[in-house]
């Protein structure tokens, strides 16, 4: 019995630490640099896709199934989003800040239409199974194959959080920080802001592309489902509450924000009547949408969220004159 | 190729066109992109569907179709019902939650942000009050009649063509002519002039909002009577609301109507070439071709 908590333990946060990998990809997007993109769910699944193409045995009636390594499938797959990304961010980032947020949505609508209908490459409706798990050897003991993925997880999100933490303290990081808070100061001591903010977007992509791979490899199959509109709120959730621009505020709300969305599923699947279940999970998103304003409005640096050196200098200098 | 698409065009043009005039008012007034209009229409159709369902409870001769259409007269007196509280609902949005950010001066992203919030919650309420279950005004079947040229279409779609006429000359006619017309693109050129120049800005934003939630109820009861009403109806058309928004130039009523038609006809054309599966992806080619090749629009002004 507590070998089955313990396994499903081992399970739970494995998933919840795939949403950290997307969590920090959107940090590095819009905590470190301030851009805003609500196809999060396209990055995403572009990833798994292309990890899927490429790792997966050859199937007679569609494209792909190389059988390579998992390793180079992930690799793949931040290959992949990663252009994607930049090629978005290449087209709006020069425009006016909404104009990205806009060509992200029509990425999300056109990558969902992709899936569904590309059959010959993607599998339509259906998605593509049979996709290689790490550790299949020890698939028959199910607590050592569970804590086997748990550890791949950990490790992932350990070297993320230890790159994404170097690169913020790095010069880079500094100049994308510079010009968040003041883009005409970084300007004038000629740091291009378009250049920092297009290298930004291409690196969150590329990271929400191997969260993607990731998480299509944990799960072993993937279907157009997976990468509803949803996803992208929920992770939105997960940085907004865990604290934008602060990599561990990254991790921990994806951790909380997967804990109780599995725990108000959980309630939902036990204590609503099955007819009423699908009126029940949309409350659940009400729910996640209300608090995303509240947490905006309250709170907007979240729960573990960087204050912001000029703010703090703002706040100090505004304090005495108020009085 | 049939020419039947020009018709099917028109009207899918004429919904796409009436909200993506709101989302170009709201976007050059109150210099936000909003995520939430989508789900006006949305509101609009299940608001009008609502009170028409309670006229038709109270009067069953209300619910009789006016011939030649299919609906009956609690359909017109529940649309004019329901474009009032359509209004009142995005004028609660806004004081809610765009107009504390407004107060703070929070940077535009937290608003588009805060639109994206609102949007989810608005449609998962919908989804939880009505169901994801398909509703429809009318349950009458309609015959399509021939207009020559090979084209044909039901009175109810040469009325709601009318409608959106309409609709968008009077809305120009207000942006140009009235006062409150001019103190609208005053703010839109430069909102601290304006406020200087005696405008009241806040009576110019709460008007904003109830003429986009205006059309955009009169377009998702457009969309409701021709097509189904859904939760889903209006974040579907979102993209191409924006699409039109931007390739209309921002800012421009008759250039987001024209947009509109654009992409409706762009749409229905797509549909005998391509396929009916590739409709959603119409708008984003052309969202992407305007901000490749004139990312201001038709009638936009350059920044």
């Amino acid at each position: 019995m507590t070998l089955d908590i313990l396994a499903y333990a081992a399970f739970f946060l494995s998933m919840a630490l795939t949403y950290a990998i997307i969590c920090l990809g959107l940090n590095v997007q819009w905590g470190m640099t301030g851009l805003f993109n609500v196809g999060i769910a396209a990055f995403v699944a572009v990833g798994a896709y292309t990890s899927a193409l490429l790792t997966t045995p050859p199937s007679p009636d569609r494209f792909g199934g190389f059988e390579l390594p998992i390793f180079v499938g992930w690799l793949g797959a931040a290959i992949t989003s990663g252009l994607l990304s930049w090629a978005v961010g290449a087209l709006t980032i020069r425009l006016r800040s909404d104009y990205l947020a806009i060509a992200t949505f029509g990425i999300a609508v056109t990558v969902q239409l992709c899936m569904l209908n590309l059959q010959p490459i993607t599998g339509g409706a259906f998605g593509i199974g049979f996709i290689p798990r790490p550790f299949a050897v020890l698939q028959e003991n199910a607590l050592l194959f569970s804590l086997a993925n748990f550890a791949v997880m950990a490790v992932v999100v350990l070297a993320l959080y230890l790159a994404l933490e170097h690169l913020a303290k790095s010069p880079w990081g500094r100049v994308l920080r510079a010009i968040r808070e003041d883009e005409m100061a970084a300007q004038a001591l000629g740091k291009g802001p378009i250049r920092f903010r297009l290298q930004a977007f291409t690196l969150g992509g590329a990271i929400m592309g191997l969260a993607g791979a990731a998480q299509a490899h944990f799960i072993g199959f993937i279907a157009p489902d997976n990468y509803m509109p949803i996803l992208t709120f929920q992770v939105w959730a997960m940085l907004i509450v865990g604290g934008s621009g602060n990599n561990r505020g990254a991790i921990a709300g994806a951790i909380l924000i997967w804990g109780l969305w599995a725990l108000s599923a959980a309630a939902v699947s036990t204590f609503v009547p099955a007819e009423q279940q699908a009126r029940a999970a949309s409350l659940q998103i009400v729910a996640i949408g209300v608090g995303l304003c509240l947490m905006l409005l309250w709170r907007p640096r979240g729960l573990f969220g960087e204050v912001s050196p000029l703010t703090r200098l703002k706040s100090l200098r505004a304090a005495p004159s108020k009085e | 190729m049939n020419p039947q698409f020009i018709m099917d065009g028109l009207i899918a043009g004429a919904i796409i066109g009436l909200g993506a005039v709101g989302v170009t008012l709201t976007y050059s007034i109150l210099r936000f992109s909003n995520f939430a209009h989508g789900e006006l229409l949305s509101w609009g159709a299940y608001l009008a569907l609502a009170v028409a369902g309670a006229l038709g409870f109270l009067s069953a001769g209300l619910t009789k179709p006016i011939a030649p259409f299919s609906f009956g007269w609690a359909l017109p007196i529940s649309t004019v019902i329901a474009i009032g509280l359509t209004g009142l609902l995005a004028l609660a949005v806004d004081a809610l939650l765009f107009s504390s950010f407004r107060r703070r001066g929070s940077a535009i992203i937290i608003m588009v942000m805060a639109s994206f919030g609102a949007s989810l919650a608005l449609r998962s309420l919908l989804e939880f009050l009505f169901t994801s279950r398909p509703a429809y005004f009318t349950k009458a079947l309609q015959i399509a009649m021939k207009l020559g040229g090979g084209l044909r279409a039901t009175p109810d779609q040469l009325l709601m063509l009318g409608v959106a006429l309409v609709a968008v000359i009077i809305v120009h006619l207000l942006m140009t002519r009235t006062d409150i017309g001019r103190a609208m693109r005053a703010v839109s050129e430069n909102p601290a002039l304006a406020s200087i120049a005696g405008i009241d800005v806040r009576r110019v934003i709460r008007t904003v909002w109830f003429l986009g939630a205006a059309l955009a109820c009169v377009a998702g009861i457009m969309s409701g009577l021709l097509i189904q009403i859904r939760p889903y109806l209006g974040h579907d058309l979102l993209l191409p609301l924006f699409a039109a928004a931007i390739l209309g130039g921002i800012g421009s009523v008759p250039g987001a109507m024209l947009a509109g038609l654009i992409i409706g006809l762009c749409e229905a054309l797509a549909v005998q070439a391509v396929g009916a599966e590739w409709r959603a992806a119409v708008s984003f080619v052309i969202l992407i071709a305007v901000l490749l090749v004139r990312p201001r629009g038709l009638f936009g002004k350059a920044s």
